[in-house]
């Protein structure tokens, strides 16, 4: 019974950390109407950013992230400005397989760099533990969760209460009535872009912690994040919450009731009964025909 | 005399086609040549979906894979020799990949757009884990080997290229068919506005499902052929994150729900990932130089070769002073044209 408690625990905190990555990806969907597929590239782009700042300059992880937050941020701007936004024709579907090539450039370069063979980013509360009744907590659980809080609370604070957020909303709901009232869309979308990187910095450095990782990790990373917002509802921040967290607990439940290797299988199989019933996701509006 | 020039161009690649192994009969050329042919059969599976539909997968490794399985599977419990006789097993392995195309379809397919294509990778992933984990039938990622064909090095990759070509003319044969048919037509309504392709009498649902299955079937034979011609099987190579997304881009490349598109897609970019591989073997540059090939492509030639081609054809037969064959005002608009006409519109307010 207890195993079964801590495995539900760990799933909600590192649910948490995935929320993370995922409500980038879904706030990109949200504004732009693209899926980021090098999403999960971008995050492990992140771990690796982290593995450097700690491993070669000692900076401790989530001092680091003060670095790696805006470089990421910066680098997120960089792409919307040069891949994303010259594209004009059939924009959704090109899109996906731009931000693929991003990721397959970032695989390879990540590869050549640091070989493919498999990291974890290293830290004192990494390999500490904290000591919960009868079952041990590594503490990296507890900041990687308290982490994401602070910054999906600050990410409610910048979309629900500044004007920049007034706009993102504007533009999620319809982007060319937002163009019309004289928010700068494109604008809007390298911000929202380059925020979604700054949340893929975070998310990776929490992740790369938890998780041993190579370049090409970023393949399972992407189907896991896109399983997430899809049944959350594209677009909905507060469905890639709630799915994030529901997932992970499902996975490690498994995990632990059945086998490790069965877990990941299960987050599919329940993605596509819960979509039988509800296609548009937990949250998601029912996709209406294109004007 | 248009329907001659025509015919005479189609015969001349025939040729091409049919004497390129024996003019160019170094083993690593022809090697080449296979393998881009199993693509061009794939990509052409896949644009009779994807092309004409407009729903886009992102998930036939997942048929591809089960193609490849199919027929490791089926020559080790028939212990089928190497040699010609494992070819006969290509129908069967495009079968079972149809069959598993058509539960998985079907879900997808309740879905549009976005969702669509990451449940239809969200499959992948399933088939993908399954090859992993079902030890018992696939042991895993120790993976599995075929028969082994007792022909000789310079011989070696003709039946193979033969029989590819053979697959690709059937494919060919079959995306024509559907082009020119009310079936099509019905496909290409969906592709244009599904909701009132519906309205008009489009048995929307069964019609995507079809093609679906037809493309599976394909790709499921491709996969087969792909494995065969390997020698090994492991559920990386047969089920490839990254074929999911090459097969895209191969029929992007060439022309998305045209005929010649696909094949054009895949002999360009399946050569030049060979060669790279070649080249650079499995090292990180291989995914760099990929990767910037995709970005080059997308951003200079979003709307493929062939369509960019006919399009300056056009242009230019009509600015020479027009009233001929060519001019723009005499060319019946086909679909394709609209549709290109179309998206143009929509991505200026997109």
């Amino acid at each position: 019974m207890t195993g079964i408690l801590e495995a539900i625990i760990t799933g909600l905190l590192t649910g948490a950390v995935y929320a993370l990555m995922a409500s980038g990806l879904t706030l990109i969907f949200g504004v732009m109407d693209i899926i980021n597929v090098g999403q999960g590239a971008l995050v492990i782009l992140g771990a690796y950013f982290s593995y450097v700042l700690s491993e070669y300059l000692h900076i401790d992880l989530f001092l680091g992230l003060i670095i790696t937050m805006p470089v990421m941020f910066g680098l997120g701007v960089l792409i919307e400005w040069a891949f994303i936004r010259p594209l004009k024709i059939d924009r959704t579907m090109l899109s996906i397989l731009v931000t693929f090539a991003i990721a397959l450039i970032i695989e390879g370069t990540l590869s050549q760099i640091f070989s493919t063979d498999v990291v974890q980013l290293h830290a004192w509360y990494v390999d500490a533990s904290l000591q919960i009744g009868s079952f041990y907590l590594g503490y990296i659980y507890v900041f990687g969760f308290l982490l994401s809080l602070v910054l999906l609370g600050g990410l409610y604070f910048l979309l629900y209460r500044t004007k920049f957020g007034r706009s993102v909303r504007a533009s999620m709901e319809n982007r060319t009535a937002a163009e019309l009232i004289g928010i700068r869309v494109e604008r809007v979308s390298a911000i929202t872009f380059g925020i979604g990187m700054a949340l893929a910095a975070a998310g990776g450095m929490a992740f790369g912690a938890t998780t041993a990782f190579n370049p090409g990790t970023h393949y399972d990373l992407i189907s896991r994040l896109l399983a997430i917002i899809i049944l959350g509802g594209m677009g909905s921040l507060r469905g890639a919450l709630l799915a994030s967290l529901g997932m992970l607990v499902v996975e490690n439940v498994t995990a632990f009731v059945w086998s490790p290797i069965w877990a990941s299988t299960v987050f599919f199989i329940a993605l596509i009964i819960i979509l039988l019933l509800r296609p548009q996701g937990l949250f998601g509006q029912v996709e209406g025909r294109k004007q | 005399m248009k329907k001659y020039r025509t015919t005479g161009l189609l015969v001349l690649l025939l040729i091409i086609f049919i004497a390129f192994p024996l003019v160019f009969s170094n083993p690593a050329v022809t090697t080449i040549a296979v393998f881009a042919l199993i693509f061009t059969v794939a990509a052409t599976g896949w644009n009779i979906f994807s092309g004409y539909s407009g729903y886009i997968a992102l998930g036939h490794a997942a048929y591809f894979g089960v193609g490849a399985y199919t027929i490791t599977l089926l020559s080790q419990a028939w212990k089928v020799p190497g040699g010609y006789a494992p070819f006969l097993l290509l129908p069967l392995a495009g079968i079972v990949a149809g069959v598993f195309a058509i539960p998985l379809g079907w879900i997808a397919l309740r879905t549009r757009r976005h969702t669509f294509v990451v449940i239809t990778v969200a499959t992948f992933f399933i088939l993908q884990l399954m090859a992993y984990n079902l030890k018992g039938l696939t042991n895993g990622s120790t993976g599995l080997s075929l028969p082994i064909p007792d022909w000789s090095g310079d011989f070696f990759n003709l039946p193979f290229y033969y029989v590819s070509f053979a697959l690709l003319l059937i494919a060919l044969a079959v995306s024509w068919w559907i082009r020119n048919s009310k079936y099509g037509l019905g496909l290409l309504a969906i592709r244009d506005d599904e909701d009132r392709a519906l309205g008009l009498g489009v048995k929307t649902e069964p019609f995507k499902l079809i093609a679906f299955v037809i493309s599976a079937f394909f790709v499921g034979m491709a996969g087969a052929m792909y494995v065969y011609f390997i020698g090994s099987i492991y559920p990386n190579t047969a089920f490839d994150a990254l074929f999911d997304i090459v097969i895209a881009l191969m029929v992007f490349l060439g022309g998305l729900g045209t005929l010649a598109g696909p094949i054009l897609g895949a002999v360009i970019l399946e050569s030049a990932q060979q060669y790279f591989t070649l080249q650079f073997g499995a090292s990180g540059y291989y995914l760099i130089i990929y990767g910037v090939l995709f970005l080059a492509i997308i951003l200079l030639l979003p709307q493929g070769i062939i369509p960019t081609l006919r399009k300056r054809w056009l242009v230019w037969t009509a600015s020479r002073g027009g009233g001929g064959r060519g001019s723009l005002a005499t060319t019946p608009i086909t679909p394709a044209k609209k549709r290109e006409d179309t998206l143009a519109i929509e991505g200026k307010e997109a």
